[in-house]
């Protein structure tokens, strides 16, 4: 079991306020992500539920039990951390059996489960080695599989992925997805990668300046962003947003459109908004274009990728007009 | 950053050595401090009671204690200046490319491990003896008379003794620092156009700042308290000539056998280090980031 | 990349640097030659550099005279037993201010370090009557709490400087893998600072075996360490050179050789870790 509630939490270091005020429930079998821009508070609010930071203030229950105050090693949660945080002088099997260890299992039974973990994590052949001998990916399985032989009540991920290159991160990602699929244990997921939030979790926490912008499922956030924060951080490319007259047009202080959601021409009879590309990023499947629209300034346009444009061409862009996103003067939806 | 608990945790940990450094520093000191008001000899136990300020005046009034106060200040200072600079110069030469750079490292660090009694010996029995000292022979051989180090220039010999024992510190701090100044930067001076002597100004020097501090700061904690060279050399003299605080506060109390001017002195030796690492800290704590 | 230069200067470099070297190193290399003349040799008006006649008995002498294995014993025990006590001491408080730091670590650091610039003889005429009083003159216990005091400032800074290394996300992950504090320390923390720990007791090894101060005037002839032994050699002059040199040797060899086995992570202890 591994539901993990959050009540009024509060934290402060010193006078600086991290986390005003949070409230989050979080059911048991979960995968949820925390994510947001550097400094919001994602990585502090994890830390506060691992209990390796008190709260200045509310309530922390763990299946219903109040953790506010207990000590880490109490709590029955384990945690992968950015930096992997193995034990360097220790083998990857001493480093998986570490927990085992401490929770004085006898040492058959922590064999077994070393096995086993190595076994799923594909780490078998590596486990008489210390951790300095291994790749980034191979590190980060160890740290997985010391997370996971202690069947806790939940896993908190830190940025696991950050230290690794582009093409190993999409498969940890996978992997990391699949191990949930298959243990169906709670996990939380801190990153500012929104890719990874949007491919992994089962729901979202979109957190700025230590408030919940929005809590809700990946697509949810996608096409009903609840403000223009959320709106701008989830998406990619950005979402491109027009102040002044253009958006009092839509009965709206700003609005704001996607990339894939215009039409584009060459042809100046058939868009709404002229401009000159600025720049074309050529990624083979797509093309993003940074149009310099006139009066309305740069506008990022993501098309197909067999069309090819140049520095100055004149463009022409039409929004789809039922996916214009609509924001009152305080950025909330309309 | 850390929970409450790990907090109370670490002053717990931090309890014993900070309670044991507290009254290490705090009992002697207080007892020091009430001796120095205090009539006191073993020699004379019929001298006792209340001396108001008779010891310290008796101690700072006699020509000897600002004749070791200056001399405390010149060792400190000789000592400091000739391995600051020989430090850095041997450095510099140490880090060029040459053949046995391993070797000559272990040879230039050997002094500082000798103990001080025997570095004293060497050099009063070994190289600074008028009769059969190497340095006699060496002005022999040029034809020239044998200086009697220790009573011609009594001072000046505790300095080379404890000179000789710290220049291999320097210089090996100097050298590490060297070390972890980045070929890429030197490249780039280089590059940009900059000759040896600019490049030691502008690029060098201030890379090693840091390691200068650490030095002066190190040695002055350990040349203030100077006292087996001069013990097994000079004696302190002749005269009062090569005494220091340190060792005019053990001629005082253990030789003389007289605890309340000893303890006098004594205050009087912490009051001049506390002005001392003032300084130092006020310097040298901004370049330690604790 | 080394740099590179001519043969040329880097001959010169070297014979400048070697005749440097030797000359700074030429005191030690007299005790060690001196050691094995006879006294005769030893202060013939023509010094000769070699040993014409190798000879140990000045060793012999030694030994008969002073009792060189028990004083090296004595050394032997206060230098290692107060640096394993400072340790002791030493590695909870350098836990506490590398991880769980206040705003007021950096003046405790600079206060623990000002104690040892608090001057011996300060202190000499109390220590020396609580001693007496307490009847620790002259042993070898006593001596070795001194040496734990005068050294444990050094040992704090030096395994903070080292602890604060190591990534507090190691000892984190350790408390979530629910290890409790003295787990931590042992399993992780200890083994982690291995190289630093190592360093830091060789160090205090050194400077309590070098001290000269308090061994000289707390001790006499029961717990004397080596400092003391070589100090009774101090006022006998003339026909004893020879003799000299072989106690000389003796005190300082040990050390010696630890210390060239060990300079390289010495440099870094020093400066507490403030020049790499």
């Amino acid at each position: 079991m591994g539901s993990i509630s959050l009540q009024h939490v509060k934290k402060s270091f010193g006078e600086v306020q991290i986390i005003p005020d949070i409230s989050l429930d979080i059911k048991d079998g979960e995968f949820v992500v925390f994510v947001g821009p550097s400094g919001c508070g994602k990585s502090t609010l994890l830390r506060l539920i691992a209990g390796l930071e008190d709260t200045t203030g509310g309530t922390i229950l763990l299946d219903g039990e109040d953790m506010t105050k207990a000590p880490p090693a109490r709590r029955g949660l384990a945690m992968v951390f950015q930096s992997y945080a193995l034990y360097p002088h220790m083998t990857v099997r001493d480093n998986i059996a570490f927990p085992l260890k401490m929770a004085k299992m006898s040492k058959e039974e922590i064999d077994r489960k070393v096995e086993y973990a190595a076994r799923t994590l594909n780490l078998t052949s590596y486990l008489d080695r210390r951790p300095r001998a291994l790749s980034g990916g191979q590190r980060q399985r160890v740290a997985i599989g010391r997370a996971i032989v202690r069947e806790p009540k939940a896993f908190l991920f830190d940025e696991p992925l950050s230290n690794l290159d582009a093409a190993l991160r999409v498969n940890m990602r996978l992997e990391i997805t699949e191990l949930h699929q298959q243990l169906k244990t709670t996990m939380i997921y801190v990153t500012h990668d929104q890719v990874e939030a949007m491919t992994m979790a089962d729901r979202i926490v979109v957190l700025n300046a230590g408030n919940v912008e929005q809590f809700g499922s990946p697509l949810d956030l996608y096409k009903k962003p609840a403000n223009r924060f959320v709106a701008g951080f989830i998406g990619s490319p950005k979402m491109n947003f027009v102040d002044g007259p253009e958006a009092s047009k839509h009965n709206a202080h700003s609005i704001g459109v996607r990339p894939e959601h215009f039409v584009l021409s060459r042809d100046p009879a058939a868009g709404s908004w002229k401009g000159k590309v600025a720049v074309a990023e050529q990624l083979g499947s797509d093309t993003f274009l940074h149009v310099n629209v006139d009066g309305l300034g740069l506008m990022t346009v993501r098309t197909d990728g067999e069309r090819t444009f140049n520095h100055g061409d004149d463009v022409y862009l039409t929004p789809d007009q039922s996916r214009i996103y609509r924001f009152d003067a305080a950025g909330l939806s309309l | 950053m850390a929970t409450a608990q790990t907090r109370n945790l670490s002053r717990l940990m931090m309890a014993p050595a900070v309670i044991v450094l507290l009254i290490w520093m705090i009992v002697p000191l207080v007892m020091t401090l009430w001796f120095s008001f205090q009539n006191y000899s073993l020699i004379n136990p019929m001298m006792t009671g209340f001396a108001g300020w008779a010891n310290y005046i008796y101690v700072i009034g006699d020509p000897s204690f600002t004749q070791s106060l200056v001399n405390t200040l010149i060792l400190v200072g000789g000592v400091l200046l000739i391995t600051v600079i020989g430090g850095i110069f041997l450095a510099l030469l140490l880090d060029q490319p040459l053949w046995g750079q391993g070797i000559l490292r272990i040879i230039v660090i050997s002094p500082f491990f000798v103990m001080p009694p025997v570095a004293a010996l060497i050099w009063k029995n070994g190289f600074m003896h008028p009769g059969y000292g190497m340095l006699g022979h060496l002005w022999k051989a040029f034809g020239l008379q044998p200086v009697d180090w220790f009573n011609q220039f009594p001072l000046f010999s505790v300095i080379v003794i404890v000179a000789w024992q710290w220049l291999p510190f320097a210089t090996l701090i100097f050298l590490t620092a060297l070390q972890s100044l980045s070929e890429e930067q030197r490249e780039a001076a280089e590059m940009d156009g900059a000759n040896a002597i600019n490049r030691f100004y502008y690029i060098i020097l201030p890379h090693m700042a840091r390691s200068v501090t650490i030095v002066i700061l190190i040695q002055t904690i350990f040349l203030l308290g100077i006292f087996a060279e001069i013990r097994v050399t000079t004696g302190g003299g002749p005269g009062y000539a090569s005494t220091n605080i340190a060792f005019l506060v053990f001629r005082t109390g253990i030789l003389s056998n007289d605890i309340g001017a000893g303890s006098a002195g004594g205050v009087v030796a912490v009051i001049i280090a506390n002005i001392v690492a003032f300084f130092l800290m006020r310097a040298v704590g901004k370049n330690l980031d604790a | 990349m080394a740099r590179s230069v001519s043969v040329q200067a880097k001959a010169g470099y070297t014979i400048a640097a070697w005749v440097i070297a030797l000359v700074l190193f030429s005191p030690i290399l007299w005790v060690l030659l001196t050691a094995f003349k006879t006294e005769a040799e030893a202060i013939a008006s023509r010094p000769t550099f070699l040993p014409e006649t190798f000879t140990l008995e000045n060793f012999a002498a030694v030994q008969e005279r002073s009792d060189y294995f028990k004083h090296a014993i004595n050394s032997i025990v206060v230098s290692v037993g107060s640096t394993l006590l400072g340790l002791v001491l030493g590695i909870p408080a350098a836990w506490a201010m590398a991880f769980a730091p206040t705003k007021r670590t950096k003046d405790v650091l600079m206060w623990m370090l000002s104690t040892k610039m608090m001057p011996a003889v300060g202190v000499l005429i109390p220590i020396y009557l609580i001693f007496r009083d307490l009847r620790l003159l002259d042993t070898v216990h006593g001596l070795t709490i001194i040496m734990t005091l005068i050294n444990l400032p050094i040992i704090i800074w030096m395994l903070y400087t080292y602890f604060k290394e190591i990534p507090v996300d190691i000892l984190e992950a350790a408390r979530m893998d629910g290890a409790e504090l003295w787990n931590e320390i042992v399993h992780v923390l200890v083994p982690m600072a291995v190289p630093g720990i190592a360093s830091t007791l060789l160090l205090n090894v050194i400077l309590a075996w070098n001290e000269a101060f308090w061994t000289i005037t707390l001790t006499s002839g029961r717990a004397g360490t080596l400092t003391a032994f070589i100090s009774s050699f101090s006022s006998p002059q003339g026909l004893f050179l020879a003799k000299l040199s072989a106690a000389s040797l003796l005190a300082i060899a040990p050390i010696l050789l630890l210390g060239w086995f060990s300079q390289k992570q010495l440099v870094r202890g020093l400066t507490f870790g403030a020049v790499k």
